[in-house]
Protein backbone atom coordinates (compact mmCIF):
# COMPACT_ATOMS: atom_id res chain seq x y z
CA UNK A 1 0.00 0.00 0.00
CA UNK A 2 1.13 2.95 -1.01
CA UNK A 3 1.59 5.10 2.36
CA UNK A 4 2.36 8.48 1.50
CA UNK A 5 -1.21 8.54 -1.17
CA UNK A 6 -3.63 11.30 -0.42
CA UNK A 7 -6.56 8.44 0.36
CA UNK A 8 -4.38 6.94 2.80
CA UNK A 9 -3.35 9.98 4.63
CA UNK A 10 -6.94 11.48 4.96
CA UNK A 11 -8.01 7.66 6.12
CA UNK A 12 -5.29 7.56 8.57
CA UNK A 13 -6.11 10.85 10.18
CA UNK A 14 -9.79 10.48 10.31
CA UNK A 15 -9.29 7.17 12.09
CA UNK A 16 -6.41 8.57 14.38
CA UNK A 17 -9.05 11.35 14.98
CA UNK A 18 -12.00 9.04 16.36
CA UNK A 19 -10.16 7.06 18.24
CA UNK A 20 -8.34 10.05 20.40
CA UNK A 21 -12.12 11.70 20.50
CA UNK A 22 -13.43 8.92 21.76
CA UNK A 23 -10.53 8.21 24.37
CA UNK A 24 -10.63 11.97 25.34
CA UNK A 25 -14.54 11.79 25.97
CA UNK A 26 -14.52 8.72 28.07
CA UNK A 27 -11.78 10.20 30.29
CA UNK A 28 -13.61 13.77 30.59
CA UNK A 29 -16.75 12.22 31.45
CA UNK A 30 -15.73 9.97 33.77
CA UNK A 31 -13.53 12.03 35.73
CA UNK A 32 -16.07 14.94 35.56
CA UNK A 33 -17.80 14.19 39.06
CA UNK A 34 -14.45 14.18 40.92
CA UNK A 35 -13.61 17.54 38.75
CA UNK A 36 -16.96 19.24 40.03
CA UNK A 37 -16.87 18.19 43.80
CA UNK A 38 -13.10 19.77 43.54
CA UNK A 39 -14.90 23.14 42.28
CA UNK A 40 -17.19 23.13 44.78
CA UNK A 41 -14.55 22.49 47.54
CA UNK A 42 -12.62 25.11 46.51
CA UNK A 43 -15.48 27.57 46.12
CA UNK A 44 -16.52 26.96 49.85
CA UNK A 45 -13.02 27.34 50.46
CA UNK A 46 -12.68 30.69 49.48
CA UNK A 47 -15.96 31.82 50.76
CA UNK A 48 -14.23 31.02 53.91
CA UNK A 49 -10.79 32.53 53.02
CA UNK A 50 -12.89 35.81 52.28
CA UNK A 51 -13.97 35.89 56.04
CA UNK A 52 -10.89 34.58 57.05
CA UNK A 53 -11.74 31.29 58.62
CA UNK A 54 -10.87 27.63 57.54
CA UNK A 55 -7.09 28.64 57.31
CA UNK A 56 -6.19 25.13 58.60
CA UNK A 57 -7.38 23.47 55.29
CA UNK A 58 -3.58 22.59 54.20
CA UNK A 59 -2.65 21.27 57.55
CA UNK A 60 -5.47 18.85 57.77
CA UNK A 61 -5.29 15.16 56.67
CA UNK A 62 -8.74 15.61 54.71
CA UNK A 63 -9.68 18.96 52.97
CA UNK A 64 -12.71 18.81 51.65
CA UNK A 65 -14.21 17.21 54.99
CA UNK A 66 -12.58 19.88 56.68
CA UNK A 67 -13.85 22.74 54.70
CA UNK A 68 -17.38 21.36 54.45
CA UNK A 69 -17.54 21.19 58.16
CA UNK A 70 -16.21 24.81 58.02
CA UNK A 71 -18.53 25.81 55.73
CA UNK A 72 -21.63 24.72 57.37
CA UNK A 73 -20.73 25.63 60.38
CA UNK A 74 -19.53 29.68 59.57
CA UNK A 75 -21.97 29.96 56.81
CA UNK A 76 -25.58 30.39 58.22
CA UNK A 77 -27.71 31.37 55.47
CA UNK A 78 -27.72 32.36 51.34
CA UNK A 79 -30.14 33.94 49.44
CA UNK A 80 -30.56 35.62 46.16
CA UNK A 81 -31.31 39.17 44.92
CA UNK A 82 -32.48 40.74 41.76
CA UNK A 83 -30.51 44.15 41.07
CA UNK A 84 -33.56 45.96 42.35
CA UNK A 85 -33.05 44.61 45.96
CA UNK A 86 -35.67 42.07 46.10
CA UNK A 87 -35.35 38.70 47.35
CA UNK A 88 -35.97 35.89 44.83
CA UNK A 89 -37.16 32.89 46.43
CA UNK A 90 -36.20 29.13 44.88
CA UNK A 91 -32.82 29.51 43.61
CA UNK A 92 -30.22 27.92 45.26
CA UNK A 93 -26.91 30.97 45.82
CA UNK A 94 -24.63 28.31 45.70
CA UNK A 95 -25.66 26.69 42.40
CA UNK A 96 -25.60 30.07 40.36
CA UNK A 97 -21.62 30.54 41.97
CA UNK A 98 -21.16 27.58 39.48
CA UNK A 99 -22.50 29.59 36.33
CA UNK A 100 -21.97 32.88 37.50
CA UNK A 101 -20.76 34.50 33.38
CA UNK A 102 -24.37 33.36 32.51
CA UNK A 103 -25.54 35.59 35.07
CA UNK A 104 -23.67 38.81 34.16
CA UNK A 105 -24.25 38.13 30.60
CA UNK A 106 -27.85 38.56 31.39
CA UNK A 107 -29.46 42.01 31.32
CA UNK A 108 -29.19 43.77 34.32
CA UNK A 109 -32.63 43.56 35.43
CA UNK A 110 -32.55 39.91 34.86
CA UNK A 111 -29.90 39.16 37.07
CA UNK A 112 -29.98 36.43 39.82
CA UNK A 113 -27.18 37.50 42.36
CA UNK A 114 -26.56 35.33 45.23
CA UNK A 115 -25.32 36.49 49.08
CA UNK A 116 -24.06 34.49 51.82
CA UNK A 117 -24.58 35.14 55.38
CA UNK A 118 -21.92 33.98 57.71
CA UNK A 119 -22.01 34.19 61.78
CA UNK A 120 -18.24 34.02 63.40
CA UNK A 121 -17.33 32.56 66.70
CA UNK A 122 -18.53 35.98 68.22
CA UNK A 123 -22.12 36.02 66.62
CA UNK A 124 -20.75 38.87 64.14
CA UNK A 125 -22.54 38.92 61.18
CA UNK A 126 -21.23 39.51 57.54
CA UNK A 127 -22.16 39.16 54.28
CA UNK A 128 -20.08 37.46 51.63
CA UNK A 129 -21.05 38.74 47.60
CA UNK A 130 -19.27 36.60 44.82
CA UNK A 131 -17.40 38.89 42.04
CA UNK A 132 -16.96 37.50 38.43
CA UNK A 133 -15.19 40.02 35.44
CA UNK A 134 -12.70 39.74 32.92
CA UNK A 135 -9.08 40.09 33.11
CA UNK A 136 -6.58 40.61 30.57
CA UNK A 137 -6.68 36.97 29.35
CA UNK A 138 -9.35 35.40 30.85
CA UNK A 139 -11.82 35.56 33.69
CA UNK A 140 -11.44 36.89 36.90
CA UNK A 141 -13.11 36.08 39.78
CA UNK A 142 -13.40 36.63 43.48
CA UNK A 143 -15.26 37.14 46.89
CA UNK A 144 -16.03 39.61 48.93
CA UNK A 145 -16.64 39.90 52.43
CA UNK A 146 -18.55 43.10 54.19
CA UNK A 147 -19.59 43.83 57.46
CA UNK A 148 -23.19 43.85 58.40
CA UNK A 149 -23.01 47.84 57.83
CA UNK A 150 -22.41 46.68 54.07
CA UNK A 151 -19.88 49.01 53.93
CA UNK A 152 -16.31 47.48 55.42
CA UNK A 153 -14.66 44.97 53.26
CA UNK A 154 -13.57 42.43 55.77
CA UNK A 155 -11.39 40.81 52.90
CA UNK A 156 -11.46 39.94 49.50
CA UNK A 157 -10.12 37.11 47.58
CA UNK A 158 -9.54 36.88 44.21
CA UNK A 159 -8.54 33.95 41.55
CA UNK A 160 -8.30 34.16 38.33
CA UNK A 161 -7.96 31.36 34.98
CA UNK A 162 -4.59 32.49 33.14
CA UNK A 163 -3.29 35.89 34.24
CA UNK A 164 0.29 36.35 33.37
CA UNK A 165 2.39 34.71 36.30
CA UNK A 166 4.18 37.31 38.65
CA UNK A 167 2.37 40.26 36.90
CA UNK A 168 -1.52 40.39 36.84
CA UNK A 169 -1.43 37.12 38.86
CA UNK A 170 -0.46 38.97 41.51
CA UNK A 171 -4.20 39.53 42.49
CA UNK A 172 -4.51 35.95 43.70
CA UNK A 173 -1.33 36.66 46.15
CA UNK A 174 -2.57 37.18 50.01
CA UNK A 175 -0.15 40.32 49.92
CA UNK A 176 -2.27 41.79 47.30
CA UNK A 177 -6.16 40.53 48.86
CA UNK A 178 -4.27 42.43 52.03
CA UNK A 179 -4.87 45.89 50.95
CA UNK A 180 -8.54 45.63 50.90
CA UNK A 181 -9.24 44.95 54.48
CA UNK A 182 -11.00 48.24 56.39
CA UNK A 183 -11.60 49.85 52.81
CA UNK A 184 -14.92 50.56 52.26
CA UNK A 185 -17.61 50.60 49.10
CA UNK A 186 -20.18 53.42 50.04
CA UNK A 187 -20.21 56.67 50.34
CA UNK A 188 -22.95 58.18 51.51
CA UNK A 189 -24.95 55.59 51.09
CA UNK A 190 -24.37 54.44 47.67
CA UNK A 191 -22.13 51.81 45.85
CA UNK A 192 -18.84 53.52 44.78
CA UNK A 193 -16.76 50.06 45.16
CA UNK A 194 -13.17 50.28 45.14
CA UNK A 195 -10.42 51.16 42.88
CA UNK A 196 -6.99 50.15 41.88
CA UNK A 197 -4.80 52.96 41.93
CA UNK A 198 -1.54 52.35 39.15
CA UNK A 199 1.31 54.25 40.67
CA UNK A 200 -0.28 53.65 44.64
CA UNK A 201 -3.24 54.90 46.56
CA UNK A 202 -3.16 57.34 48.74
CA UNK A 203 -2.48 56.09 52.58
CA UNK A 204 -5.98 57.39 54.08
CA UNK A 205 -7.71 56.77 50.69
CA UNK A 206 -10.66 54.64 51.90
CA UNK A 207 -11.95 54.18 48.37
CA UNK A 208 -8.39 52.83 46.52
CA UNK A 209 -6.03 50.64 46.53
CA UNK A 210 -2.44 50.16 44.82
CA UNK A 211 -2.92 48.32 41.54
CA UNK A 212 -0.77 45.57 40.90
CA UNK A 213 3.05 46.97 39.19
CA UNK A 214 3.25 45.38 35.57
CA UNK A 215 -0.34 44.39 35.69
CA UNK A 216 -2.68 47.29 34.37
CA UNK A 217 -4.74 45.82 32.67
CA UNK A 218 -5.56 42.96 35.42
CA UNK A 219 -5.97 45.49 37.52
CA UNK A 220 -8.40 47.65 35.26
CA UNK A 221 -10.19 43.97 35.07
CA UNK A 222 -10.51 43.89 38.72
CA UNK A 223 -11.40 47.32 39.54
CA UNK A 224 -14.21 47.32 36.47
CA UNK A 225 -15.20 43.55 37.73
CA UNK A 226 -15.98 44.88 41.75
CA UNK A 227 -18.00 48.20 40.17
CA UNK A 228 -19.41 46.19 38.03
CA UNK A 229 -20.77 43.33 40.41
CA UNK A 230 -21.42 45.54 43.61
CA UNK A 231 -23.39 48.24 42.03
CA UNK A 232 -25.77 45.54 40.83
CA UNK A 233 -26.14 45.00 44.97
CA UNK A 234 -26.86 48.97 45.12
CA UNK A 235 -30.76 49.13 45.67
CA UNK A 236 -30.47 46.28 48.19
CA UNK A 237 -28.11 47.01 50.60
CA UNK A 238 -29.78 50.46 50.51
CA UNK A 239 -33.23 49.03 51.58
CA UNK A 240 -31.00 46.99 54.17
CA UNK A 241 -29.42 49.75 54.96
CA UNK A 242 -32.64 51.70 55.36
CA UNK A 243 -34.04 48.84 57.30
CA UNK A 244 -31.47 48.71 59.87
CA UNK A 245 -31.48 52.49 60.06
CA UNK A 246 -35.56 52.44 60.80
CA UNK A 247 -35.18 49.58 63.20
CA UNK A 248 -31.91 51.33 65.54
CA UNK A 249 -32.88 54.84 65.62
CA UNK A 250 -30.46 55.75 67.83
CA UNK A 251 -27.67 54.48 65.32
CA UNK A 252 -26.55 57.12 62.61
CA UNK A 253 -29.01 56.70 59.37
CA UNK A 254 -26.03 57.16 57.88
CA UNK A 255 -22.34 55.31 57.66
CA UNK A 256 -20.55 58.42 57.52
CA UNK A 257 -18.21 57.86 54.34
CA UNK A 258 -15.23 59.72 56.32
CA UNK A 259 -14.58 57.75 59.31
CA UNK A 260 -11.44 56.48 59.28
CA UNK A 261 -11.13 53.10 58.55
CA UNK A 262 -9.60 51.47 61.93
CA UNK A 263 -12.77 52.48 63.63
CA UNK A 264 -15.06 50.51 61.53
CA UNK A 265 -13.34 47.37 61.98
CA UNK A 266 -14.69 45.27 63.83
CA UNK A 267 -12.44 43.03 66.00
CA UNK B 1 13.83 -7.23 28.58
CA UNK B 2 16.48 -5.56 30.74
CA UNK B 3 19.46 -6.40 28.67
CA UNK B 4 22.57 -4.15 29.22
CA UNK B 5 21.48 -2.13 25.88
CA UNK B 6 18.46 -1.46 26.86
CA UNK B 7 19.39 -0.07 30.39
CA UNK B 8 21.69 1.82 28.72
CA UNK B 9 18.93 3.40 26.76
CA UNK B 10 17.25 3.61 30.30
CA UNK B 11 20.03 5.24 32.58
CA UNK B 12 21.78 6.93 30.81
CA UNK B 13 19.45 9.83 30.42
CA UNK B 14 20.26 9.99 34.68
CA UNK B 15 23.48 11.60 34.01
CA UNK B 16 25.64 11.54 30.49
CA UNK B 17 23.07 11.97 28.33
CA UNK B 18 20.65 14.15 31.20
CA UNK B 19 18.04 16.04 28.46
CA UNK B 20 18.35 19.19 30.53
CA UNK B 21 22.03 19.25 31.72
CA UNK B 22 23.49 17.55 28.65
CA UNK B 23 20.98 18.36 25.76
CA UNK B 24 19.88 21.61 27.40
CA UNK B 25 16.32 20.18 26.60
CA UNK B 26 13.09 21.38 28.10
CA UNK B 27 14.48 23.89 30.31
CA UNK B 28 11.57 26.40 30.05
CA UNK B 29 9.24 24.03 32.34
CA UNK B 30 12.47 23.68 34.88
CA UNK B 31 12.91 26.85 35.56
CA UNK B 32 8.89 27.47 35.59
CA UNK B 33 7.31 24.74 38.04
CA UNK B 34 10.53 24.31 40.23
CA UNK B 35 9.89 27.00 42.65
CA UNK B 36 7.99 24.55 45.36
CA UNK B 37 8.87 20.72 45.80
CA UNK B 38 5.65 19.35 45.14
CA UNK B 39 4.64 21.03 42.14
CA UNK B 40 8.27 19.60 40.40
CA UNK B 41 7.75 16.55 41.57
CA UNK B 42 4.31 16.23 39.92
CA UNK B 43 5.26 17.98 36.37
CA UNK B 44 8.59 15.31 36.55
CA UNK B 45 5.80 12.44 37.09
CA UNK B 46 3.50 13.90 33.96
CA UNK B 47 6.33 14.34 31.94
CA UNK B 48 7.66 10.74 32.36
CA UNK B 49 4.79 9.09 32.44
CA UNK B 50 3.83 11.72 28.73
CA UNK B 51 7.09 10.49 27.48
CA UNK B 52 7.29 6.91 27.90
CA UNK B 53 3.73 6.56 26.88
CA UNK B 54 4.00 8.81 23.65
CA UNK B 55 6.80 7.23 22.94
CA UNK B 56 5.48 3.49 23.02
CA UNK B 57 2.43 4.24 21.31
CA UNK B 58 4.12 6.25 18.54
CA UNK B 59 6.79 2.71 18.64
CA UNK B 60 4.06 0.47 17.79
CA UNK B 61 2.14 2.41 14.94
CA UNK B 62 5.89 4.09 13.70
CA UNK B 63 5.16 1.72 10.26
CA UNK B 64 1.44 2.96 9.43
CA UNK B 65 2.23 6.39 9.96
CA UNK B 66 2.37 8.04 6.73
CA UNK B 67 5.49 10.27 6.40
CA UNK B 68 3.96 13.48 5.24
CA UNK B 69 2.17 14.15 8.35
CA UNK B 70 4.31 12.06 10.47
CA UNK B 71 4.78 15.51 13.00
CA UNK B 72 1.10 16.07 13.53
CA UNK B 73 0.25 12.39 14.14
CA UNK B 74 3.44 12.97 17.10
CA UNK B 75 1.62 16.06 17.92
CA UNK B 76 -2.01 14.33 18.22
CA UNK B 77 -0.70 11.53 20.34
CA UNK B 78 1.22 13.95 22.77
CA UNK B 79 -1.67 16.36 23.06
CA UNK B 80 -4.30 13.22 23.61
CA UNK B 81 -1.71 12.02 26.47
CA UNK B 82 -0.65 14.94 28.21
CA UNK B 83 -4.94 16.13 27.63
CA UNK B 84 -5.27 12.81 29.68
CA UNK B 85 -2.71 13.86 32.61
CA UNK B 86 -4.47 16.99 33.05
CA UNK B 87 -7.68 15.62 33.52
CA UNK B 88 -6.63 13.01 35.93
CA UNK B 89 -4.70 15.83 37.79
CA UNK B 90 -7.55 18.31 37.94
CA UNK B 91 -9.43 15.19 39.55
CA UNK B 92 -7.24 13.52 42.46
CA UNK B 93 -4.58 16.72 43.05
CA UNK B 94 -6.37 19.83 42.38
CA UNK B 95 -4.19 21.87 44.39
CA UNK B 96 -0.99 21.25 42.66
CA UNK B 97 -2.99 21.25 39.17
CA UNK B 98 -3.69 25.11 39.58
CA UNK B 99 -0.10 25.96 41.05
CA UNK B 100 1.34 24.28 37.05
CA UNK B 101 -1.43 25.65 35.26
CA UNK B 102 -0.59 26.50 31.62
CA UNK B 103 2.48 24.15 32.10
CA UNK B 104 0.73 21.42 31.73
CA UNK B 105 -0.70 22.01 28.49
CA UNK B 106 2.80 23.11 27.73
CA UNK B 107 4.66 19.71 27.93
CA UNK B 108 2.95 19.18 24.74
CA UNK B 109 5.66 21.61 23.75
CA UNK B 110 8.51 20.35 25.54
CA UNK B 111 11.49 19.42 23.35
CA UNK B 112 11.96 16.37 25.10
CA UNK B 113 9.19 14.39 24.09
CA UNK B 114 9.32 15.52 20.47
CA UNK B 115 13.03 15.12 20.33
CA UNK B 116 12.92 11.69 21.83
CA UNK B 117 9.89 10.44 19.36
CA UNK B 118 11.53 11.68 16.42
CA UNK B 119 15.29 10.40 16.93
CA UNK B 120 14.30 7.46 18.84
CA UNK B 121 10.85 5.88 19.16
CA UNK B 122 10.11 6.53 15.43
CA UNK B 123 12.96 3.89 14.19
CA UNK B 124 12.75 1.79 17.20
CA UNK B 125 10.70 -1.34 18.66
CA UNK B 126 8.18 -0.34 21.69
CA UNK B 127 9.75 -1.97 24.32
CA UNK B 128 13.19 -0.14 23.92
CA UNK B 129 11.11 2.99 23.22
CA UNK B 130 9.08 2.83 26.04
CA UNK B 131 12.47 2.51 28.47
CA UNK B 132 14.15 5.25 26.58
CA UNK B 133 10.74 7.36 27.35
CA UNK B 134 10.68 6.01 30.85
CA UNK B 135 14.83 7.34 30.89
CA UNK B 136 14.68 10.69 29.67
CA UNK B 137 11.22 11.79 32.05
CA UNK B 138 12.93 10.43 34.83
CA UNK B 139 16.36 12.24 34.25
CA UNK B 140 14.42 15.40 33.49
CA UNK B 141 12.65 14.57 36.56
CA UNK B 142 15.83 13.93 38.61
CA UNK B 143 16.83 17.63 37.87
CA UNK B 144 13.30 19.17 38.12
CA UNK B 145 13.44 17.61 41.79
CA UNK B 146 17.00 18.88 42.84
CA UNK B 147 16.19 22.66 41.75
CA UNK B 148 12.70 22.24 43.91
CA UNK B 149 14.72 20.78 46.70
CA UNK B 150 17.25 23.58 46.66
CA UNK B 151 14.14 26.38 45.52
CA UNK B 152 11.87 25.76 48.48
CA UNK B 153 14.29 25.25 51.23
CA UNK B 154 16.90 28.18 50.46
CA UNK B 155 13.54 30.71 49.13
CA UNK B 156 10.96 29.63 51.57
CA UNK B 157 12.21 27.38 54.03
CA UNK B 158 10.11 24.69 53.54
CA UNK B 159 10.43 21.41 52.21
CA UNK B 160 6.93 19.70 50.76
CA UNK B 161 5.16 22.39 52.46
CA UNK B 162 6.59 21.70 55.70
CA UNK B 163 8.74 24.40 57.59
CA UNK B 164 11.85 22.66 57.91
CA UNK B 165 14.37 25.71 58.74
CA UNK B 166 11.96 27.41 60.94
CA UNK B 167 11.86 23.65 63.24
CA UNK B 168 15.54 23.65 63.19
CA UNK B 169 14.76 27.52 64.85
CA UNK B 170 17.46 28.91 62.03
CA UNK B 171 15.42 32.43 61.98
CA UNK B 172 16.16 33.12 65.54
CA UNK B 173 19.41 33.23 65.45
CA UNK B 174 19.03 35.54 62.26
CA UNK B 175 18.93 33.93 59.10
CA UNK B 176 16.48 35.10 56.47
CA UNK B 177 14.88 33.30 53.21
CA UNK B 178 16.64 34.12 50.16
CA UNK B 179 13.94 35.55 48.08
CA UNK B 180 15.57 35.23 44.73
CA UNK B 181 15.63 31.57 45.06
CA UNK B 182 11.85 31.89 43.80
CA UNK B 183 12.21 33.52 40.88
CA UNK B 184 13.01 31.75 37.66
CA UNK B 185 15.96 33.91 37.21
CA UNK B 186 17.91 31.79 40.11
CA UNK B 187 16.69 28.64 38.59
CA UNK B 188 18.82 29.17 35.86
CA UNK B 189 22.14 29.97 37.65
CA UNK B 190 21.25 26.69 40.02
CA UNK B 191 20.90 24.48 36.70
CA UNK B 192 24.19 26.19 35.37
CA UNK B 193 25.50 25.17 38.91
CA UNK B 194 24.25 21.34 38.29
CA UNK B 195 25.77 21.52 34.34
CA UNK B 196 29.36 22.96 35.95
CA UNK B 197 29.47 20.29 38.99
CA UNK B 198 28.20 17.51 36.54
CA UNK B 199 30.98 18.15 33.84
CA UNK B 200 33.75 19.12 36.41
CA UNK B 201 32.95 15.04 37.28
CA UNK B 202 32.91 14.20 34.21
CA UNK B 203 35.43 15.33 31.13
CA UNK B 204 34.20 13.36 28.61
CA UNK B 205 31.05 15.83 28.45
CA UNK B 206 33.36 18.79 27.68
CA UNK B 207 33.27 19.92 24.18
CA UNK B 208 36.60 20.56 22.69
Amino acid sequence: MNKNSNTYIITYAAIMVVIVAAVLSFAALSLKPIQSANVRIEKMSDILRSIGEGGEADKVPNKAAYITEMYQKYIVESFVINPSGDKIEGVDAFTLLTNLKAEYDKPEAERQLPVFVSRNDAGVVSYVIPVYGAGLWGPVWGYVALADNWDTVLGVVFDHKSETPGLGAEISTATFQAQFKGKQILRDGAVVSIALQKGGAADDDPYAVDAVSGGTLTSRGVESMLKECLSNYDAFIRKQLSQSASAAPTAPAEHAATDTTATQVNP
Amino acid sequence: MFSAKNMKLLTSPFGVNNPITVQILGICSALAVTAKLKPAFVMALSVTVVTAFASLIISLIRNGIPSRIRIIVQLVVIAALVILVDQVLKAYVYDVSKQLSVFVGLIITNCIIMGRIEAFALGNKPWPSFLDGIGNGVGYGIILIILGFFRELLGAGTLWGYPVLEKLGLYHVGYVNNGLMILPPMALICVGLIIWIQRSRNKNLIEK
